[in-house]
């Protein structure tokens, strides 16, 4: 038997299996048509088949900061790009109503145009690639964001340890989803992957994707709390199995969040998953990433590994609050060949 | 192009590295330079020039003096000079100078990384990430070792004055390399860079001699194959290291056979690439990028043939091809780039020659789709697929970006596709289980094997291969010893030979005559009697007949090495087994041990006590390697990464031995006993006048459990069947003591295969010198080091 062979890369593949009942598409502006991941039925021979080499794996994160850059207009253009792949984030105990809607008007104008316009971008919306809370602030946000396209997502599933009673779960993204959310970042249960307990897994995310409908489910393997490669291959395979439409690595609570080896593990992984069934499986990283510099890095992976189409962000997010900031700072240097401060762009 | 553009694109644009301090140290030197001798830049005596090329455009670069053998003589003058004083300066202060060499190295990284960028046409990322900071670490390394010579070697003398000569590839590593053992160990240098790529080596030497490097100490001569070759040649120089092709290093070990000179060889490869059905495969992928696309592929260690299991190799090739679209090819100074330039347009011709012999061979040709640089000498990515081990392809070096495959079944499969060749330098086995990557990596004949990796270099892990990729290992203590020579040695006289004795006929009388014995052959662990059938006398000093013993001829030499090659278990059986039927030996023959001595004694004409000691030096020889035979171990190094590499002597295989005259037991036990121990096998041709106490030996052999083939004894004309081993290539090394011809006939002889030679160019050792004719001196020379990369880690 063929290990992990190739097969028809369609997505009408008989092997896809219609795990949701939700039409595809959510939002038609942010796809580029890529059809939704419809799952497949759970393959634990392809689960338990992952292998990883953590030093081939450190090996290849480690060259690539040698292997590619970008300078000049490129890199502005490359920021830019990143710009609109963020999930502005706030998920902290103090949120509020308010804070919330600094954070939207600040998606919707996460660059100072005159920065815009000095880099010929001033025609394009450029906004960010969703504004991300906890479910109580879905409503206030999808009210600030109002007509402008971006998307709320919703953390949810008892974000972030992910042990509150499943039909609780289950009724938070349904709850998330009534408000508004067009996306939903759900958090695995990380027993049942220290466990080996991949059905469990699989079935906790059918119910998830199920739950969400329309709204597109990132799935959060916390990858901090897995530890090994062994096991983020795995459990990657397994929610993409289950629907998941994005795999996200972190929920910024872990003691480590994203990581450029734990990425290549997920790419990888996402790339096999369309070898074999033709679905493309976006990702996010997050946690961790606040300098310019680092996102770059995160691109070429993207690009290099999974190709151009994985740099939009319908198949690309970025978990952030700090980075934009940095960005937005990297801009400036670039458009006046000073070095800004964090003062001089507005707060989001 | 715009920000809008990029931003709808994605694409990437170019970032070249700056080269202003580059061009400014040319133009410094007005793009010309001489020599670098005691010193000072010293233009050719003659004048003459030669240019020197950029490789990604093929514009000139700079002049360069041509080496001829007034400037050699000038440097090896000035190396002799500086040597005694060299080697006379306290460790401590050596170590000093390494050290400052070191940190020279790090000050001016940047400098040393364009210019050898420029000159060679590989990637900034390359020289600035992996060339320079492993040179800068060579000489740290180094400076330890010479911290601590003087404890650690106390047994050793450095070489003297060495002549190095490294090839384009990696020219300022290669120097490095070479340089920072030859200095740290006493020695003094003369070095020729590659004629392509010279600069940094003259960077280097300016730098030096800024940073205190006293005159002398290191020499740069430049120029092409014929100041090399008057390097190899000249009779002051004590020591030849080459890192180059395997056809210059064969003329290297012919022009140096019988001079005396030390010489390692750092050849050619051809690497297996190994992917289990249990592999990380797009790890895997990506170790193929770092063994073959490394370096536009012009890497000696290069794992150019790739052999996949066949359960997985559509999916790898696949996910391979897919992985060649998104290599980049541009401008060195690029950073933005997996490859650059090709060294020369020579190079790429053959290349480009190979690949199209492999393709009208039946290979599947498939080279990335990617945007080409104009100009210059590039070469894209390429694969060639389904290749067949009968095609060139799959046997010659490259020594280009040209990865070939093939696929095998099972793992006893693999390692015999993988050792299927004449070179033996490096491989790269991957799998995820332990049993099975460990289990390929000890049967792989290749002096160096990274387990899931590839390309890894170390100052702390030796380099360097088996069979035709060379002998000799550079990095670590093993590298340490190629540029040491033990004081046991030092001052060894010429042997003078004994005057043969001449028959002198007595006519039989009517007493009982003794039952005739007549001494055969020994091969494959039974008596055969000599193929041409005829037999030598051997007489004693009184003229008197002691018995015949058989003529061997190269028919009985083929025969035994058939034998032995057969006795192959030998080399896998337990130590401990070793040990034990070399103490049984000893038990044997001292049972038998007044016989022996009376055979000496009537062979040589030596006094009774004298046979005796003899005897019982032999005896306590075989204990001392029965000894050996499960303690002369590896070490494990420490190379800076998780993981280890395992330094493991390995046994060469089959040796010929070719026993000294005098001596007839010792000298026989004192070269056959340290091979044994550590796993070779043996044809031994006994003393040449003396051989009745090897043939006596035989049956000694057959009763301590010495399996067949393990031991083979052939008598006869030392020089003839030297003659035949040393030119067998299917013998791993020829161990020769005799006359100083008889030596330079078997290093000369050596080159078919290039097997280990281990001569004593006419000097007589002292067989009853513990120091001088036993242990570590002869154990290292039984075995070759294999150092097994393991990164670890979950």
């Amino acid at each position: 038997m063929e290990r992990t062979g190739l097969r028809a890369t369609k997505p009408d593949d008989t092997q896809a299996m219609a795990v949701a009942k939700a039409p595809s598409l959510a939002h038609q502006a942010q796809t580029n048509g890529w059809p939704r991941n419809r799952g497949l039925e759970l393959d634990l021979s392809w689960v338990l088949d992952a292998r990883v080499n953590l030093s081939a794996t450190e090996r290849r994160v480690a060259s690539l900061p040698g292997r590619r850059t970008v300078k000049k207009d490129a890199q502005a253009a490359w920021l830019l790009k990143a710009v609109t792949c963020i999930d502005l984030t706030t998920l902290n105990g103090d949120d509020t109503a308010e804070r919330v809607k600094r954070l939207c008007a600040k998606a919707m104008s996460p660059v100072r145009p005159d920065i815009l316009q000095s880099l010929g971008m001033g025609n394009r919306s450029i906004t960010t690639g969703a504004i991300c809370v906890y479910h109580r602030f879905v409503a206030t946000a999808v009210e600030a964001l109002g007509n402008s396209g971006i998307p709320v997502a919703a953390v949810s599933t008892g974000f972030p340890a992910g042990l509150s009673p499943h039909h609780l779960k289950v009724r938070e993204i349904e709850a998330s989803v009534a408000d508004g959310a067009k996306e939903i970042d759900i958090v695995i249960t990380r027993e049942h992957v220290l466990t080996g307990n991949w059905r469990a897994l699989y079935e906790e995310m059918q119910d998830y994707r199920a739950a969400a409908g329309e709204a597109h489910v990132k799935a959060i393997l916390a990858t901090g709390d897995l530890k090994t490669l062994r096991n983020v291959a795995r459990a990657s395979l397994v929610c993409m199995m289950g629907g998941a439409d994005f795999i996200k690595t972190s929920t910024g609570k872990e003691g480590v969040n994203a990581t450029l080896a734990v990425t290549l593990v997920m790419l990888r992984m996402i790339r096999a998953y369309e070898e074999r069934t033709g679905f493309k499986v976006g990702y996010k990283p997050a946690g961790g990433i606040s300098a310019a510099k680092d996102i770059l890095n995160y691109q070429f992976l993207m690009k290099d590994e999974l190709g151009r189409e994985w740099l939009e962000p319908d198949l690309f997010r970025i978990g952030a609050s700090s980075l934009l900031a940095d960005i937005e700072r990297q801009l400036e240097h670039h458009v006046t060949g000073a070095y800004s401060a964090l003062n001089r762009h507005p707060i989001g | 192009m715009t920000v809008a553009k990029y931003f709808d694109e994605m694409s990437y644009g170019p970032a070249l590295e700056a080269d202003t301090e580059a061009r400014d140290w040319l133009a410094r030197h007005k793009s010309s330079f001489g020599h670098f001798i005691d010193g000072a830049f010293v233009a050719s005596a003659s004048g003459k020039t030669f240019d020197t090329f950029e490789p990604a455009t093929g514009a000139p670069l700079a002049k360069l003096a041509v080496g001829e053998k007034a400037d050699v003589d000038k440097a090896v003058v000035s190396a002799r000079k500086a040597q005694a004083a060299w080697a006379k300066l306290p460790g401590h202060v050596r170590a000093r100078h390494l050290y400052a060499l070191a940190r020279m190295i790090q000050r001016h990284a940047r400098l040393i990384a364009v210019v050898e960028a420029i000159d060679n046409g590989k990637p900034i990322r390359e020289t600035r990430d992996i060339d320079v900071p492993l040179a800068a670490r060579h000489f740290y390394h180094h400076a330890g070792w010479a911290q601590i010579q003087d404890t650690e070697f106390a047994d050793h003398v450095p070489v003297g004055v060495v002549g190095q000569i490294i090839p384009w590839n990696f020219p300022f590593l290669m120097l490095a390399w070479k340089v920072a053992p030859a200095l740290a160990l006493g020695n003094t240098v003369i070095l020729k860079p590659a004629e392509f790529t010279s600069l940094t080596a003259l960077l280097f030497a300016e730098l030096a001699s800024a940073a205190g490097l006293p005159a002398g100490v290191l020499s740069i001569v430049t120029g092409e194959g014929e100041t090399g070759a008057l390097i190899v040649d000249h009779s002051d120089v004590d020591k030849i290291a080459f890192t180059g092709s395997t056809e210059v290093g064969r003329i290297i070990r012919e022009r140096t056979a019988g001079s005396g000179k030390s010489l390692t060889l750092e050849l050619g490869g051809k690497s297996p690439f190994i992917v289990f059905d249990d592999a990380d495969i797009d790890g895997a992928v990506e170790g193929v990028v770092d063994a073959i696309w490394f370096n536009q592929g012009q890497v000696c260690c290069a794992g150019s043939r790739l052999l996949v299991q066949e359960s997985i190799a559509n999916l790898f090739h696949e996910r391979l091809k897919r992985r060649m679209q998104t290599l980049r090819v541009g401008q060195p100074l690029d950073k933005c780039i997996d490859m650059g330039a090709i060294v020369a347009p020579v190079q790429l011709d053959r290349i480009e020659a190979l690949v199209k012999k492999g393709i009208s061979e039946g290979a599947e040709l498939h080279q990335a789709k990617i945007e080409m640089p104009k100009g210059g000498s590039f070469y894209p990515p390429t694969l060639l697929s389904g290749v067949q081990p009968t095609s060139i392809v799959a046997t010659e070096e490259i020594f280009g970006p040209v990865a070939v495959s093939m696929t095998f079944r099972t793992p006893e499969e693999a390692i015999q596709l993988a050792n299927h060749s004449r070179y033996g330098l490096s491989a790269s086995v991957w799998s995820e289980t332990i049993g099975l990557a460990l289990n390929i990596a000890a049967k792989l004949a290749a002096g160096v094997v990274w387990v899931n990796a590839t390309n890894l270099f170390d100052a702390a892990v030796g380099f360097g291969g088996k069979r035709e990729s060379g002998f000799g290992r550079e990095g670590g203590r093993e590298g340490c010893y190629e540029y040491l020579k033990p004081k046991a040695w030092i001052g060894r006289k010429a042997r003078v030979l004994p005057a043969l004795p001449t028959l002198k006929p007595v006519a039989g009388d009517f007493a009982v005559p003794t039952v005739d014995r007549t001494a055969k052959l020994f091969i494959g662990g039974k008596q055969a009697r000599p193929d041409g059938n005829y037999s030598r006398a051997v007489i004693s000093p009184k003229g008197k007949v002691l018995g015949e013993v058989g003529e061997g001829n190269r028919k009985d030499i083929r025969n035994a090495v058939v034998a032995a090659q057969a006795a192959s278990a030998w080399s896998s059986a337990t130590t401990h087994n070793r040990a034990q039927i070399l103490y049984y030996i000893a038990e044997n023959l001292s049972g038998r041990a007044e016989e022996f001595a009376d055979r000496i004694g009537a062979m040589t004409g030596a006094s009774a006590t004298a046979a005796k000691s003899e005897m019982d030096a032999s005896i306590a020889r075989l204990f001392t390697y029965g000894a050996w035979a499960d303690k002369y171990e590896g070490v494990v190094h420490a190379p800076p990464l998780r993981g280890v590499a395992l330094a493991i002597p390995e046994p060469l295989g089959v040796a010929g031995v070719i026993c000294p005259p005098e001596a007839p037991l010792l000298g026989f036990i004192s070269l056959i006993a340290p091979l044994i121990a550590m796993g070779n096998r043996v044809i031994a041709v006994p003393s040449e006048p003396y051989p009745l106490a090897a043939t006596d030996f035989y049956s000694i052999l057959e009763t301590s459990d010495v399996p067949a083939g393990v031991v083979n004894i052939v008598t006869g004309s030392a020089v003839e069947l030297a003659k035949t081993l040393a030119a067998h290539n299917d013998v791993d090394a020829v161990w020769a003591f005799g006359t100083a011809e008889l030596s330079a006939m078997v290093e000369k002889l050596s080159i078919g295969n290039l097997k280990r030679t281990f001569v004593d160019y006419g000097k007589a050792t002292d067989w009853m010198d513990c120091t001088a004719a036993e242990g570590a001196l002869f154990l290292r020379r039984a075995v070759d080091v294999k150092n097994i990369w393991i990164p670890y880690g979950e």
